[in-house]
């Protein structure tokens, strides 16, 4: 019996086997029923049927209205950024060819968190409110992640190339210092400021609306189309830098290429929902786990594990401590960060 | 023994002499540090302020103010850099230091752990909390540093550094959105200051540092042997458990003694080891004490830039150190580190 299909459209090409297809049809199963689970239990429950016919504008008016435009936007937002920051992160671990890397860890979090916290202080006035719409806020946090990467790229490049090792280097470098500019902006400012800059920087998918769901939509699926381009290229980057060029991979380009995908993907992510924890690492991991590491079926299962991670970590965090609303972003550092830590006493031997 | 002491001094003549001269710029700036700023001051205030003090603004400032910051910064730079030279020392790392290995963020979360779920507000409860936070960051970094057959190697251990520092961080600012009263009193905390600090806050801290720049002193040559390579240690007949075990004690006092006065302060410890190598050698003997000289300096200098940059205003000295420190960061990493 043949065990791979392969899937070939022009440019696009990638193998998947049947176990990776199954475990595909089975996350998505999973991440529906997250969404139904998720759209239902709150302060006013629903039931899982009541849910799906709330979708459909047949059940009660309350039940309508809470589900299509309180929950739903959030539940997506949570899924959307939960997959953003997991493909992310797993490109980055791909490329980098190291278990630990992810993009909280090499600044791209730190960068929007310290262009968001810039946008909130350099655009109030005296008494506190906004001169520019907050609709402006996502933009804002998307170029501080994206010029945060890409300078992280260019400090990291030497002798005609980036070695992976020195990009997370420097991005540890560097995520420091945006750390520090982001304090002293926030101790500088007024505590309302600190406040909202901190939930920020926290991730929280509290208060997602239909409008930005709509933004993220797009973009995340356009960069997920570009990124099966290069599927194939990522998995050669795998091999390491000598296997790779011997294979006849443009090994810089495709690296640069790469790393705008991942930065940018990242950079949706936590335009809308902040910086979110350890999803980036975590997720790619539990997928590797799965399906093993060939990109063409790891890309979409870290997606949706991702996406699954950050649901559930959401319904838990509105719901566990109620009527206080965690942001989900301590949920997933504190389940993320134990999980490195396991990651890397496994990895002591290597 | 005391004939090789005589000799040390023959050979290293020119090392005790620049020695000699940097604690006198050590001296030098710790004056500057009382007299310059927002208030002006000059050198016969401060005489008058400690023979005729008359409860004037100036004599206040003096008092209350310089003089604790211009001890504080000191003892917190020199500590801040001789840590880092043990440990640059010990794991072989060229990037290692307090703050990339979580040290501060583990003496934050502590803090703000303490303030939110204990309702702590004094200063002092925070210092001994920092200490806290800062000793558990150094037993996880080094136990996962020097756990599995050959230990971590320098780049695994920076990563496993960054991470627990990311953990601690994200734990902390997520205690800090449920608590808006405790972000105000964390953020003063959190900035990472030698300003504002009371002098009774060093003098209690002061024991472990003291006692930690000691033992760093007396450590040096076992670091040299160290560093040449663990097997290669073992074979002259070092106890090489021993020896990390003390360096790490000594990391302890004095980086968690340092964050503890003055809150996260970064990259001083980064910095410091590597210009004092470049000016004595891999000798760890010379290394370590004329890396807390220039730490004081860096700290002392850095401290003064941040009353000058935004005045009335100061920029917080972490901030300060963290722009000196980062670029020479990068430097450092571009430069290639064997892995």
């Amino acid at each position: 019996m043949k065990r791979y299909v392969p899937f070939r459209i022009g440019n696009i090409s990638f193998l998947m086997n049947y176990r990776s297809i199954a475990y595909v049809v089975g996350l998505v199963l999973l991440t529906i029923v997250l969404i139904i689970l998720s759209l239902g239990i709150g302060q006013l429950n629903v039931s899982p049927i009541e849910v799906v016919r709330a979708l459909f504008d047949s059940s009660t008016d309350m039940n309508n209205l809470v589900v299509q435009s309180f929950r739903m936007p959030r539940v997506l937002m949570a899924l959307f950024a939960g997959a953003g920051l997991a493909v992310s992160g797993a490109i980055l671990q791909g490329m980098i060819r190291n278990p630990l890397a992810s993009p909280d860890i090499i600044g791209i979090t730190g960068g929007a968190a310290f262009a968001t916290v810039g946008f909130l202080a350099f655009f109030s006035d005296r008494s506190n409110t906004l001169t520019v719409s907050i609709q402006w806020l996502p933009l804002a946090s998307f170029i501080g992640a994206i010029v945060t990467g890409f300078l992280v790229y260019f400090l990291a490049w030497k002798n005609g190339g980036i070695k992976p090792m020195r990009l997370v280097l420097i991005g540890i470098g560097v995520s420091a210092a945006v750390q520090a500019f982001t304090t002293m902006i926030m101790i500088l400012g007024p505590i309302f400021t600190a406040s909202r800059a901190n939930i920020w920087i926290t991730g929280s998918v509290n208060g997602a609306n239909w409008s930005e769901v709509w933004t993220i939509i797009p973009w995340f699926f356009l960069l997920m189309a570009i990124l099966f381009v290069y599927v194939r290229r990522l998995n050669v980057q795998e091999l390491g830098e000598d296997l790779a060029a011997n294979a006849g991979s443009l090994i810089q380009r495709d690296r640069f290429m790469l790393i705008t995908l991942s930065t940018s993907l990242a950079g949706i992510a936590v335009a809308f929902a902040g910086g979110i924890g350890f999803v980036g690492l975590m997720a790619p991991h539990i997928a590797r786990r799965l399906v093993g590491s060939s990109f063409g079926s790891l890309i979409p299962v870290s997606a949706l594990v991702g996406g699954c991670i950050v649901i559930t970590a959401d319904l838990i965090a509105r719901t566990a401590f109620a009527p206080l609303e965690v942001p989900v972003g301590v949920l997933t550092s504190a389940i993320g960060a134990p999980y490195f830590i396991y990651l890397l006493y496994k990895s002591r031997n290597q | 023994m005391w004939k090789g002491n005589f000799i040390m001094i023959e050979k290293n003549k020119g090392k005790w002499i620049g020695l000699g001269i940097g604690s006198i710029i050590v001296l030098f700036f710790m004056w500057g540090s009382v007299i310059w700023g927002l208030t002006k001051i000059d050198t016969q205030m401060v005489i008058d302020s400690f023979l005729r003090f008359d409860g004037s603004n100036e004599h206040i400032i003096i008092q209350d103010t310089r003089i604790p910051r211009s001890l504080i910064a000191a003892a917190v730079g020199a500590s801040l850099a001789m840590a880092g030279a043990i440990m640059q020392g010990i794991t072989n790392n060229p990037l290692a230091s307090p703050s990339i290995f979580g040290v501060n963020a583990g003496a934050s979360f502590f803090v703000v752990l303490g303030i939110t779920a204990f309702g702590m507000t004094s200063l002092m409860s925070f210092t001994w909390l920092a200490f806290l936070g800062a000793t558990l960051a150094v037993i996880i970094v080094y136990s996962l540093g020097t756990l599995g057959k050959d230990g971590l190697t320098p780049i695994k251990m920076t990563l496993a550094g960054a991470a627990i520092a990311a953990l601690f961080s994200s734990l902390t600012q997520g205690m800090l959105t449920l608590n808006e009263q405790s972000l105000d009193q964390a953020l003063f905390w959190l900035a990472g200051s030698v300003q504002g600090r009371d002098l009774n806050i060093l003098t209690a801290v002061f024991p472990y540092i003291l006692t930690g720049l000691v033992a760093s002193l007396l450590i040096g040559k076992q670091i040299n042997v160290l560093a040449m390579g663990e097997d290669l240690a073992k074979g002259l007949g070092q106890k090489t458990w021993l020896i990390k075990v003390l360096a790490a004690l000594t990391i302890v006092l004095l980086a968690g003694g340092a964050v503890a006065v003055a809150g996260p302060i970064g990259f001083i410890g980064i910095v410091i080891p590597h210009v004092a190598r470049w000016m004595v050698g891999i000798d760890y003997r010379w290394v370590i004490p004329y890396s807390g000289m220039l730490g004081a300096v860096l700290l002392l200098i850095a401290d003064i830039g941040a009353r000058y940059i935004i005045m009335p205003a100061e920029v917080p000295v972490g901030v300060m150190t963290a722009v000196i420190g980062v670029p020479f960061f990068i430097y450092i990493a571009r430069r290639g580190i064997n892995e």
